[in-house]
C-alpha cells in the first residue's frame, strides 16, 4: 500500500494539506503527518509543505535534522514541494536579506518588485488568489487537469530556476514566472493544490498514484 | 487574462451556528457553517471568510470544531476573524486549518500585535479587518475613521492612514468594511474602498452594503477593490455566486468560472 508522509517541520498548518490528500486516496494510501527521519523515509510517497517566511524554515529544517531527510527523499522517491517547500529546494533566496536554501533545483527565489504594474493597473503584493497556471511540459501530474486552469496561490517570492527547462508551468503576473517545475521524480507548485478545489485535488491524486517517473 | 477579482462569502457564526446581522443587530439564524460552506464552494466560491461573533471565551473553541470541519470537507481557502487577541489564538486558528486570520480591535488597541503576527505566522496569513465611518460632513473632502466594537466605538484614527500603518507593520490583506453601508443593502462606500486601495499595495476586500449583483461589479471597477465580500445576498438564496461572476464577466471582469 502507498504511504504518503507529509513533512512536519513547524511551518504553517498541515491539516488542510493531509485531508485533501486523505480525501483523493480513499482506502489506496495511508496517509501520515510526521517530522521523524526515518519515519518520512519510510514512505513511498513524500510531500513538502510550507508556509511563512524562509529563514525560519531552513532554520527549523536544519534543527530537526530534516534538511537532509529532505535531500535524501528528493533524490530518490515520488516528492513534491508546495509553495515555500518549493521556494526552499531552490540555492537561493532574496527573502530576509538573503537566506542559502537546499540545493535541489538551481536557481534563486526572488521577490515581485512593488509596485509591481501591468497596463497602468497597480498590481498588489502578494499575489493572491486565483491565477491561471499555463502546463509547459506533459507531465502525469498534469493528467486531467485543462490547459490554463485556475489555482490558489498566495505568495510574495517566485522562483527563477537556473535551467529553464525544469519549468512545468508558468503563470502570469506583472511578468510570467515559473508556477511549477519538475526533475526526475521531483514536482513542485508555487500555488496551494490543497486550496485549489476540483483542480488542486486532481493533481494531488495523480501525485499519489504517480510512480515518480516523467 | 491573469489574476481572477475573488467573490468571499461571508459567514457570521455565533456559538457554532451561521447567523446574518443586519448592522449588528436583529440577528437572524441562517444555519449550519459546514453546509453552507459546502454550497458555497459548490457555487464557485473563491474564498470563504467566518466572522465568530460568539460573545464569550469558553464558546470560542466551538469555532475551532466548525473551522476542522469545514476544512476537512471543503479545499478552497478560509479566513477566520472575531477575537483573534494573542499569537495562540492564530495557531490555534490557523492549525484547525484557517489559511488566514483577521484581525480588527487587537490591532487597533496594541499594533505591534500585527508586526509580532506576521513576523510568526507570514503575511500572507494576516488580514486586517477595518471598520471605517464616514466623518467629514456633506460637501467636505471626504474623511473616514476606524471604529471598533462592533461600529459603536470612534477612535478618531484616520482609515487611510492605518490602512498604511497595518501594511507597513505585515498585514498582507485588507479587509474593509464600511459600518455607514454594513447592513443597508444600499452597496458599497465605493469612495472609502478606493481611498484605501489606492493608498496600500496589498491586496484590499471591499465589504458592507452589497444589496444587488451589480454592487459587486461596482467595488472591483469603481472601488478599486481585489476581492468582494458579501453575506446576505447570498445566504437567503436571493442570488448564487455563480450568477454573480457570471454578472461580472459580462462586464470584463476577470473571475474563476
Amino acid at each position: 500500500m502507498r504511504r504518503v508522509a507529509v513533512i512536519d517541520y513547524g511551518m504553517g498548518n498541515l491539516r488542510s494539506v493531509s485531508k485533501a490528500l486523505e480525501t483523493v486516496s480513499g482506502q489506496s494510501a495511508q496517509v501520515f503527518i510526521s517530522s521523524k527521519p526515518e519515519e518520512i523515509l519510510s514512505a513511498s510517497h513524500i510531500l513538502f509543505p510550507g508556509v511563512g517566511a524562509i529563514r525560519d524554515c531552513i532554520d527549523e529544517l536544519k534543527r530537526l535534522g530534516l534538511d537532509e531527510v529532505v535531500q535524501e527523499a528528493a533524490r530518490e522517491k515520488p516528492f513534491m514541494g508546495i509553495c515555500l517547500g518549493m521556494q526552499a529546494m531552490l540555492t537561493h533566496s532574496e527573502e530576509n536579506n538573503g537566506i542559502d536554501a537546499l540545493g535541489i533545483i538551481p536557481g534563486e527565489v526572488k521577490a515581485f518588485d512593488k509596485p509591481l504594474s501591468a497596463a497602468g493597473d497597480k498590481l498588489k503584493v502578494p499575489h493572491m488568489g486565483w491565477n491561471q497556471v499555463h502546463q509547459t511540459c506533459d507531465h502525469p501530474l498534469w493528467n486531467n487537469i485543462e490547459q490554463d486552469e485556475r489555482f490558489y496561490f498566495v505568495h510574495g517570492y517566485f522562483v527563477s530556476p537556473a535551467d529553464p527547462a525544469v519549468v512545468a508551468a508558468t503563470t502570469h503576473y506583472g511578468a510570467d514566472f515559473a508556477s511549477a517545475i519538475y526533475r526526475d521524480n521531483v514536482f513542485a507548485t508555487q500555488f496551494h493544490p490543497e486550496k485549489s478545489q476540483r483542480a488542486g485535488l486532481q493533481l494531488l491524486e495523480n501525485f499519489v498514484n504517480w510512480d515518480g517517473q516523467c | 487574462m491573469g489574476l481572477a477579482k475573488r467573490i468571499i462569502p461571508c459567514l457570521d457564526v455565533d456559538n457554532g451556528r451561521v447567523v446574518k446581522g443586519v448592522q449588528f443587530v436583529d440577528i437572524r439564524d441562517a444555519g449550519d457553517p459546514i453546509e453552507i460552506a459546502k454550497r458555497y464552494d459548490e457555487q464557485g466560491a473563491d474564498e470563504i471568510t467566518f466572522l465568530d461573533i460568539t460573545a464569550t471565551h469558553h464558546e470560542r473553541d466551538t469555532m475551532v470544531h466548525v473551522v476542522e470541519a469545514v476544512a476537512s470537507q471543503v479545499f478552497i481557502p478560509l479566513t477566520v476573524g472575531g477575537g483573534i487577541r494573542t499569537v495562540d489564538d492564530i495557531r490555534r486558528m490557523l492549525n484547525a486549518g484557517a489559511d488566514k486570520v483577521g484581525i480588527n480591535s487587537a490591532a487597533v488597541k496594541n499594533p505591534d500585535f500585527v508586526r509580532e503576527a506576521a513576523e510568526r505566522f507570514g503575511s500572507q496569513c494576516i488580514v486586517v479587518a477595518i471598520d471605517a465611518k464616514r466623518v467629514s460632513a456633506e460637501g467636505e473632502t471626504p474623511r473616514w475613521e476606524i471604529f471598533t466594537h462592533g461600529g459603536r466605538k470612534p477612535t478618531g484614527i484616520d482609515a487611510v492612514e492605518w490602512a498604511k500603518k497595518m501594511v507597513a507593520n505585515g498585514a498582507g490583506e485588507i479587509l474593509l468594511t464600511s459600518m455607514d453601508r454594513d447592513g443597508t443593502k444600499s452597496g458599497f462606500d465605493l469612495a472609502l474602498t478606493r481611498a484605501v486601495s489606492e493608498a496600500v499595495d496589498v491586496p484590499v476586500i471591499a465589504s458592507g452594503g452589497v444589496g444587488e449583483l451589480q454592487d459587486l461589479s461596482d467595488g472591483i471597477t469603481e472601488g478599486l477593490a481585489d476581492a468582494v465580500l458579501a453575506a446576505s445576498i447570498f445566504h437567503f438564496g436571493e442570488h448564487t455566486v455563480q450568477e454573480a461572476k457570471q454578472q461580472m464577466a459580462s462586464q470584463g471582469i476577470e473571475v474563476r468560472l
